[in-house]
């Protein structure tokens, strides 16, 4: 059973500002769905290994030089807010007492 | 030329003169400016650079040095890939106003092979979904019958190429997406071996999981598109690095002697009985033409959906997180860094893509991880271990593609319904094999019905041989919707 804790925890996790509304319909959903996902556990795979990828593929390497990439503009140009050469964001970190500026 | 010709048939007339490029595709444009406000199939009509590409692709023909069998053909591409200079919206508020600085790989090799883009499709926002209902802009309708869906999450693509407003297009499949729609709009969806078609330039839904996809009118076509795109590339350190066969050299070989399976867990309680009847009788038309057929066991087959929903939330939820609000999209105002984030995916996302990105960060979450996400990835292995004793038996295996024909719209509401819809999709996409669907009849009220072959790693070319000499065998490629 999840809880409205879990959906507000999993909700902060996952950066999305939920109303009420939507935290108690999400939470009902998530539910169903989870006690669904659930048959899972009646599969013994005590002795299988698990599979992230269909087709095995490791250290896919190239060699380390220098190619053609994006321009700074072209890079920049969907970007919300742009601030010379770089995104700009909201301020990150609060200033406080004893903190570098 | 007729609305409904092949890909294969226009090139054909391209070449002999017998039909210009250009007028072929203001056609199209004209079937599009008249039809589409019914259909929905498109997000963005790329009228003025497919009128350029048709324009060079006629001079080609007439200097005779057509690029491809793919030059001057009229496709729809599925609003997913990047296209360079063309807003890239992947059915999401969040990139309304995306505009891509550079094309996906299989859009630089399409444009390479001469083709004709003729614009952006509709589909679920980011991929999630069966029915394009989900699309954050408008509902797409099933050509065949206008209050039905045209399955999802690629339905504007598979609606166009049914409708007869492209000759052909692309999609993505990662749990069914491609197979589905082409099975209820009566066309080929064909999804390949994972790591055959480079996914650079594909907005990410679930890496493990996203298959870049063609949808045709018949297999002809299907092996011209594949091959088109399929091939080694760089910029996805995924694709396989192994030569391409000629599908269309491989076509007309028939199935004399090809053993094929029927999966039992395939048919058992759920099937929409007329779709029974068509692929059992599909099967008939396969062993007549020289097949063996024989029953095999995919145990695992009724655990494949609750797998997938773990597994492609996950990667989902990881996927995603580069919405933020910074690089490129929409943004929200907020009081600090996080709350602008937070703020910006509430209003950008959908209500599908809030339940799978929720979903995902719970399987993945401190605590559920093993119990969720550890246990589906073992499970995938279970999955894939069946298609593997399958294969010592059969080449191929012969399914339905969808447990019912084309829905209603707001006829699939609860959530967990509609995921029920991708049953006999899922295996194949969590296994990376090859799988086509390809028409197999009519329902009783009109509606068209997919049969689904899944074949060998890599064996595309076995699937491509045995879907066209069904197709050959059968009348369903002469049918096609009225929308006038």
């Amino acid at each position: 059973m999840i809880s409205r804790q879990d959906v507000e925890h999993v909700a902060r996790l996952a950066r999305l500002a939920l109303t009420d509304a939507e935290r108690e319909r999400m939470r009902e959903q998530l539910d169903g769905i989870l006690a669904y996902i659930d048959t899972l556990r009646a599969l013994d795979t005590s002795a299988t290994e698990p599979t992230s990828h269909a087709v095995p593929l490791v250290n896919v390497m190239r060699d380390d030089e220098n190619r053609p990439c994006l321009g700074q503009d072209a890079a920049l140009a969907n970007a919300p807010e742009r601030s010379g050469a770089f995104f700009r964001v909201p301020k990150i970190l609060e200033e406080g007492p004893g903190e570098p500026s | 030329m007729d609305a409904h010709a092949a890909i294969h048939e226009l090139t054909a007339a391209f070449a002999k003169g017998a039909a210009l490029p250009l007028a072929v595709t203001e056609d199209y444009l004209a079937r599009i400016g008249a039809l589409d406000a019914k259909v929905g199939a498109y997000l963005t009509v790329t009228r003025d650079e497919a009128l350029a590409a048709a324009r060079a692709s006629e001079a080609r023909y007439r200097a005779g040095t057509p690029l491809s069998p793919l030059d001057g053909a009229p496709l729809a591409i599925k609003d997913v890939f990047c296209t360079a200079g063309v807003r890239t919206t992947c059915g999401s508020k969040i990139l309304e106003t995306f505009v891509p600085p550079y094309d996906a790989t299989i859009v630089e090799r399409l444009r390479k092979a001469g083709a004709v883009l003729l614009g952006k499709t509709n589909m679920d926002e980011f991929a999630m979904g069966s029915s394009t209902e989900h699309s954050a802009f408008h509902l797409t309708r099933n050509p065949w019958d206008l209050a039905r869906v045209p399955g999802g999450s690629s339905g504007g693509s598979a609606a166009a190429v049914a409708g007869g407003l492209a000759a052909g297009g692309f999609g993505t499949d990662t749990g069914g997406s491609v197979r589905q729609p082409a099975a209820f709009c009566g066309i080929v969806g064909f999804k390949p071996t994972y790591g055959r078609v480079s996914r650079y330039g594909l907005i990410a839904f679930a890496s493990s999981l996203d298959h870049v996809s063609p949808f045709a009118l018949d297999i002809h076509d299907t092996a011209l598109l594949l091959g088109a795109v399929a091939g080694h590339d760089p910029l996805d350190a995924t694709s396989i690095d192994v030569p391409v066969p000629d599908y269309a050299a491989v076509l007309g070989a028939g199935v004399k002697g090809l053993r094929i399976g029927v999966p039992d867990e395939y048919f058992e309680a759920g099937l929409d009985p007329e779709i029974d009847r068509a692929v059992r009788a599909a099967v008939d038309v396969l062993r007549d033409l020289g097949a063996t057929v024989e029953p095999v066991s995919l145990p695992t087959t009724s655990y494949g959906v609750a797998t997938y929903y773990v597994v492609a939330p996950a990667e989902a939820s990881s996927n995603l997180a580069r919405y933020d609000g910074v690089k490129y999209g929409l943004r929200v105002p907020g009081k600090d860094l996080i709350d602008m984030v937070s703020r910006t995916r509430a209003a950008g996302f959908g209500a599908e893509v809030k339940r799978r990105i929720m979903l995902g960060t719970y399987a993945l979450s401190a605590g559920y991880h093993d119990a969720y996400y550890g246990q589906a990835q073992k499970v995938r292995t279970l999955v894939r271990q069946d298609f593997e004793r399958a294969f010592e038996r059969v080449d191929v295996l012969a399914a339905p593609t969808t447990p019912g024909v084309a829905f209603r719209h707001g006829e699939k509401a609860d959530p967990l319904a509609m995921y029920m819809n991708d049953v006999y999709t899922v295996p194949a996409s969590m296994t990376g094999l090859p799988a086509v669907s390809v028409p197999c009849g009519f329902s009783d009220a009109g509606l068209p019905i997919g049969m689904q072959l899944i074949g060998r790693t890599l064996d595309e070319a076995t699937l491509l041989r045995a879907a066209h000499a069904y197709e050959q065998a059968t009348p369903w490629r002469a049918r096609h919707p009225s929308l006038a």
